[in-house]
């Protein structure tokens, strides 16, 4: 899992909980896998991205300095910046972990990349 | 300053491809949109595979022919008549200026003719082009047939296919050959050699139709609530899209599932979602497929995410429609699943319209303005109506178009894009006609096949009986 879908992502699918974001991070194996580096589609995804949660999302994996606390102005002319970005949103990957709901505690497995987001059938 | 003739719109041959004939407009419609051309596309029986557009540049053909599936080729129109005298007569009057570029020593050339719903020996084809005002189109330059500059084609309309040939074309055009169609992108996607597949994968025409339709382009978010073995994702991803989707299915996406190649035992570990854009190169479109619920879209943090939301969700026959929910009090695990077990949630039946209705108001949300929302919904071809599509106060329906499964159910491929942004008190989505009221479409599905059944069934019965009145008498 890209920490780009974990910004996306909420637990505000279980009874009682209203925000659910964002989600913890309890991570057992992370990967960096390189991938193509595109400031454009960087670009177009840093207005959809909650910054403070992805700082903290980074931080929860051991790579909270790899990114500024802030979006910096004018970042679409910002290589540097798109860069960082690019990396923390795209080539960090949680492998084997969990996710866990900020208000109830639940915990949604991830595994061999692939997040389980399912409730079990006595919570829905 | 004068305008040479060269500047107006030029009119060009379009020849579609003899499949999916009800979505070859909406296909064309949406590239030209896609690269934000308006052009007008005439009205025309849709069983005919050739049809002339006037197109404002080389470009506009160029952009359009880099994607469409159901284009064979485009053509650079000369002349159209509706018998040979017609279409003589037709390149006679070209003007002089126009052809002349073409007959010059150097520009190699050759002819082919192409003839629909009418198969023409090899001396009438050379008639065809002997036939032709050799005064106006006077070649100098040498014929090559393996690398000509120039393929000039005569291409004739016998009539659509199915019905009886007429005697002589119904329509008959001199066109100059510009380029092709993806018609080989079919091939070279073919699930046949797909690493990943599961039981109703979408074929790769058929996706790569969807991509089309949906507008998908490069840097866009392309999402897929019902992903499977991901093949739309695979399409979306040909265009440079990022892609990502969901399924409930837990064994498939951990390539757990049964396999669903026959002769196969086991799934490859690797096999993934992931590995089947790693096999095109495009592993760099993916973001992530994960296991969830398409019924709660609370998942999502509400803002607007996709670009475009394109999927086939399950019909109830080979891919069953669930979702989580308690179906059994009694076999409820109580307390922990030991360390490093999966549990696998009870599931409940997803009612189909439940499940438009949830895409619908899912896309209203999470789909930018204009961004589509393409799916597929079956049907009773004898009952459907077009009040069976659901609607929602944000999407406007664009295309729906018909594929025939056998005669009495189809699957219409239905395309809205959103106009309207969403509010807190935007209303849900609605189904005017429920069309699964009554009988889901399991039932539809196998419903005459259990008719045959108890009909042999009872005849067998009556049968026996007949035997048994025979053996007590």
């Amino acid at each position: 899992m890209k920490l780009l879908t974990h910004n996306m992502l909420t637990s505000n699918i279980i009874k009682g909980v209203t925000k659910g974001f964002p989600l913890g991070i309890q991570v057992s194996k992370l990967e960096e896998k390189s991938v193509d580096f595109n400031p454009d589609f960087v670009a177009r995804m840093i207005p959809k991205i909650d910054w403070s949660a992805l700082k903290q999302a980074a931080s929860d994996v051991g790579k909270g300095d790899e990114i500024p606390a802030d979006i910096v102005p004018q970042y679409e002319q910002n290589e540097d910046f798109l860069k960082k970005a690019h990396h923390v949103l795209m080539e960090i990957e949680v492998i084997e972990g969990e996710l866990v709901c900020p208000e109830s505690g639940r915990k949604f497995p991830v595994s061999n990349g692939i997040p389980n987001m399912l409730l079990n059938e006595d919570e829905v | 300053m004068a305008l040479t003739k060269r500047a107006i719109p030029r009119k060009y041959l379009i020849h579609f491809a003899n499949e999916h004939l009800d979505f070859r407009i909406a296909e064309l419609k949406s590239i030209f949109k896609t690269f934000n051309y308006e052009i007008n596309i005439p009205d025309k029986d849709v069983r005919d595979p050739f049809m002339i557009l006037e197109l404002p540049s080389l470009d506009c053909v160029k952009s359009v022919a880099s994607r469409a599936i159901l284009i064979r080729s485009v053509y650079e129109l000369w002349a159209h008549g509706t018998t040979f005298e017609d279409l003589n007569n037709a390149l006679r009057q070209l003007p002089k200026d126009f052809v002349e570029p073409h007959t010059s020593r150097l520009e190699t050339f050759k002819f082919q003719v192409t003839s629909f719903n009418k198969s023409l020996s090899n001396k009438q084809k050379r008639d065809r082009i002997e036939c032709l005002p050799s005064d106006v189109l006077d070649f100098q330059g040498k014929v090559d047939l393996k690398n000509a500059k120039h393929i000039y084609h005569i291409l004739e309309y016998y009539g659509p296919f199915g019905h009886d040939p007429t005697d002589q074309p119904v329509d008959v055009y001199f066109a100059k050959w510009i380029t092709d169609g993806q018609r080989d992108k079919i091939n070279e996607f073919h699930l046949q050699k797909r690493h990943f597949i599961a039981n109703t994968s979408m074929d790769a025409g058929l996706s790569m139709i969807m991509a089309n339709i949906g507008g998908v382009k490069k840097d866009m978010l392309v999402f897929d609530p019902f992903v499977g073995s991901g093949s739309l994702l695979v399409a979306a991803a040909i265009h440079e899209a990022y892609v990502l989707g969901q399924d409930l299915d837990y064994l498939l996406l951990h390539a757990k599932a049964r396999p669903s190649r026959c002769n196969e035992k086991k799934r490859a570990q690797d096999e993934s979602i992931r590995s089947n854009l790693r096999q095109y190169g495009m592993e760099k479109y993916y973001i992530d497929a994960l296991v969830a619920d398409s019924s709660r879209p609370g998942l999502w943090r509400e803002i607007t995410l996709f670009d475009a939301i394109i999927t086939d969700p399950p019909y109830g026959i080979r891919e069953g429609a669930k979702k989580v929910g308690l179906h059994d009090k009694d076999s409820l695990i109580n307390g922990e699943i030991k360390p490093g077990a999966q549990h696998f949630p009870q599931r409940l039946d997803y009612h189909l319209s439940d499940i438009f209705k949830d895409l619908l108001n899912f896309s209203a949300k999470y789909l930018h303005k204009n961004g589509r929302l393409v799916y597929w919904f079956p049907v009773n071809i004898q009952t459907y109506s077009p009040d069976n599509i659901p609607t929602h106060p944000c999407l406007q329906l664009v295309h729906n178009c018909e594929q025939k499964l056998n005669t009495r159910l189809s699957r219409r491929l239905i395309t809205m894009e959103k106009f309207r942004d969403f509010t807190e008190d935007t209303k849900e989505a609605v189904i005017q006609v429920d069309h699964f009221e009554t009988s889901t479409f399991r039932d539809m599905y196998f419903n005459d096949n259990n008719l045959q059944k108890e009909r042999q069934n009872d005849g067998q019965n009556k049968l026996s009986s007949d035997l048994n009145k025979l053996n007590v008498t």
